[in-house]
């Protein structure tokens, strides 16, 4: 008899999988879940999921199936870990990436096997140019779009002068090569940190109090944010020479930046307090399902990125074999997105506005301050490598 | 020059840090034959207890104290629980233990505070900065580092030098058997070193917590650069750490403040930013390696070895 339960037992799990495949849409979702930016993993886990509640967990009458995967921050890890999604886990689709040098290294793989994949933060400029692929699509920026609306604006505020300082590795050159590219003063010099391990910036402050700029632009994501922010101010250049800003500020750092991040003005795609019935929704209910935190642009995208692809998987009914068709309609960005609506260009990357973003006091009542829409920097704004793609429709 | 007085300033700062870590580490390892890859780990439950001590009482000096005594506890019973297992197996045993011990601490931190990191506010008056020279500024906290770190390092060099304790300790390190042999309680003494270890890794990781963030595996990064420290002074050696801290704080400091605009001198500007700093942490390695093929014992190699 028992035997007979165990042979039975194996017999199912055997049959499962299998069947279940065909009526499953797989995705595998990678970000980071350990070391010190698991915040910004998290919050895209969470954005992601809710968007899964909003869908009643189904696309296309399909169940959804999503496996998350932690790069630990390392490109070796995140090539991995998308290997192992795609030849063992065979997933459908595959999403996240906060990290442009992850990103890069997990490239291949994906074209090569031709799994649709849509990438919900990190913007290489390879990607929106030479390396541009018909299977890959994103929902966030090239990098170089964010710090491109900050120039702009420094023009505005009629700045002559800068000083550029950002951590090495792709994100890092592409921001401030973004911010060179539409400035107008002049670059007084600039600064690539190691990344991630070094958070001390003492050697870079003291270059740039030396060289005298009219402002500073400064890139870094996650903690070390905060740790810029904290030692600007400990330096006394806060009050002294204006800092701008791209990806530092956000609902993550802000808890920890306190009053530092008073008066340092940024720019995004997406702000919280966009007024779209999406938006409202999306921050309503995320704000209700994990107390006590509020969704970041990081967790927008990935938002966004479960709605691209059930766009997708609603338009071909479910049947995933029909890449063709689920590409076409991918391209329409046929979905209320939560930055309002967008348009593709022909590398994928989406033509989208900038805001200025300003921290506020007292807007929130569960948070002392809060990030908020000034004014839309840049109408529609196109990558500048779209160019460098081969790929035309 | 005012830039160059300014980056020697932050480079003896790093150093002073590195010193605080490398100290704690040499003496466990000179004396007990220990390597422990977990230093890093008490050096994040320093900085995570000020924090969390800053917040319940609201005054930063306060919390230091608090905080100092804690981890000297945590380190004590870390010693008590996990270290005492293997003091007699080989160095790869305690590779392989002490490697866990992060593990564990990094879960430990997670469980009782989050995954987000806390900060810890610096007080008005340190939260300024400091006319060293007419148009040189230096942040205030990072000069009382300097003395802070400058006078534990006198105090250390008292007590291992001037004191019973610091007599037993330099004692143990030479012989281990023979101070046994005189009825010394070496268990105890271990615990003492290792607590004191502890507390000066804590020390080193709550002075950094109100420049960085505190947060998870905050010391397994810096834990590097105080291997590379002790290896260069000398295994087992105050003074060889102390020197070599700020040996490796200034090439560190200098060379990322410099090497970029060398660079630029023969390379274009965005080869040179990238490059400069890649190159700058390489310098330390060169540095070390430099130094181990003329002396392979390191700079002040403690005087039983």
């Amino acid at each position: 008899m028992r035997t007979l339960i165990a042979a039975g037992a194996v017999l199912a799990l055997a049959a499962g999988p299998a069947v279940a495949q065909n009526k499953t849409v797989k995705i595998g979702f990678i970000s980071t879940f350990s070391g010190p930016t698991a915040v910004i993993g998290q919050d895209m886990r969470n954005s992601f999921e809710l968007a899964l509640d909003h869908m009643g967990r189904k696309m296309g009458g399909l169940p959804v199936e999503v496996i998350y995967e932690d790069d630990m921050q390392k490109p070796d890890v995140g090539k991995q870990k998308t290997e192992k999604l795609i030849e063992s886990d065979k997933v459908d689709f595959i999403a996240g990436y906060i990290w442009s040098n992850v990103l890069l290294a997990s490239l291949k793989p994906i074209v090569d096997s031709k799994t649709m994949m849509v990438v919900a933060n990190a913007g290489p400029s390879q990607l929106a140019g030479e390396l541009c692929s018909p299977y890959v699509f994103s929902t966030s920026w090239q990098n170089d779009q964010t710090p491109q609306a900050v120039g702009e604006y420094m023009n505005q505020k009629g700045v002559k002068s800068v000083y550029l300082i950002g951590p090495n590795y792709a994100a890092g050159k592409d921001m401030l090569s973004g911010v060179a590219s539409t400035f107008k003063g002049k670059i007084v010099g600039q600064d690539l940190t190691k990344w991630p391990d070094q958070l001390d910036f003492s050697a870079e402050l003291s270059k740039a109090r030396a060289a005298k700029p009219d402002a500073v632009f400064v890139f870094y994501p996650g903690a070390s944010g905060v740790q810029f922010l904290t030692q600007y101010a400990q330096a006394g250049l806060k009050g002294q020479i204006p800092l701008y800003t791209a990806f530092t500020i956000d609902e993550l750092s802000l808890p920890l930046q306190k009053e530092l991040a008073l008066g340092v003005p940024g720019a995004q795609q997406w702000v919280n307090d966009l007024p779209n019935e999406q938006n409202k929704k999306f921050v309503a209910d995320y704000r209700k399902k994990y107390p006590g935190l509020r969704p970041t642009f990081y967790g927008a995208q990935s938002y966004d990125a479960a709605q691209l692809i059930n766009s997708a998987v609603v338009a071909v009914n479910g049947d995933l074999s029909k890449k063709d068709a689920m590409r076409d309609e991918m391209r329409k960005a046929n979905f209320p997105s939560v930055r309002g609506p967008y348009k593709y260009g022909n590398n994928h990357i989406p033509i989208q506005n900038f805001y200025l973003q300003d921290v506020v006091k007292g807007e929130d009542k569960e948070f002392p301050l809060s990030l908020k829409t000034v004014a839309t920097i840049v109408k529609d704004s196109q990558d500048r490598f779209h160019d460098k793609c081969p790929m035309k429709w | 020059m005012l830039l160059f007085i300014e980056q020697a300033l932050n480079g003896i700062q790093f150093g002073l840090l590195l010193f605080l870590l490398a100290a704690g580490l040499t003496l466990v390892f000179g004396i007990m034959d220990l390597v422990n890859l977990a230093h890093g780990s008490l050096y994040m439950i320093g900085a995570y207890f000020a924090a969390t001590f800053a917040a319940l009482t609201g005054s930063f000096l306060f919390a230091i104290v608090l905080a100092l005594i804690a981890t000297l506890i945590v380190g004590m019973a870390v010693e008590v629980i996990a270290m005492r297992r293997l003091y007699g197996r080989d160095h790869l045993d305690h590779v392989l233990g002490t490697f866990g011990l992060i593990l564990f601490f990094n879960e430990m931190v997670r469980l009782i505070w989050g995954p987000a990191g806390l900060s810890l506010p610096l007080p008005a008056w340190l939260n300024t900065s400091f006319q060293i020279f007419p148009g040189v500024y230096y942040p205030t906290y990072r000069l009382s580092m300097i003395f802070v770190a400058l006078a534990v390092a006198l105090m250390l060099y008292l007590i291992v030098m001037r004191t019973r304790v610091g007599m037993l300790i330099r004692a143990g390190a030479s012989n281990r058997e023979m101070i046994g042999a005189l009825g010394i309680n070496i268990k105890l003494l271990y615990t003492f070193v290792f607590g004191i270890g502890a507390a000066l890794a804590g020390l080193a990781g709550m002075m950094q917590a109100p420049i960085l963030t505190v947060q998870i595996g905050m010391g397994e990064n810096i834990l590097i650069l105080a291997f590379v420290v002790i290896i260069i002074g000398g295994i087992g050696s105050i003074r060889g750490a102390f020197i070599a801290s700020i040996l490796v704080g200034l090439i560190d400091t200098v060379g990322r403040a410099f090497l970029p605009d060398i660079l630029s001198l023969f390379l274009s500007q965005t080869a040179a930013s990238s490059a400069g700093p890649a190159l700058s942490s390489m310098l330390i390695y060169l540095v070390m390696a430099v130094i181990l093929v003329l002396r392979p014992e390191g700079l002040f190699p403690a005087a039983s070895k």
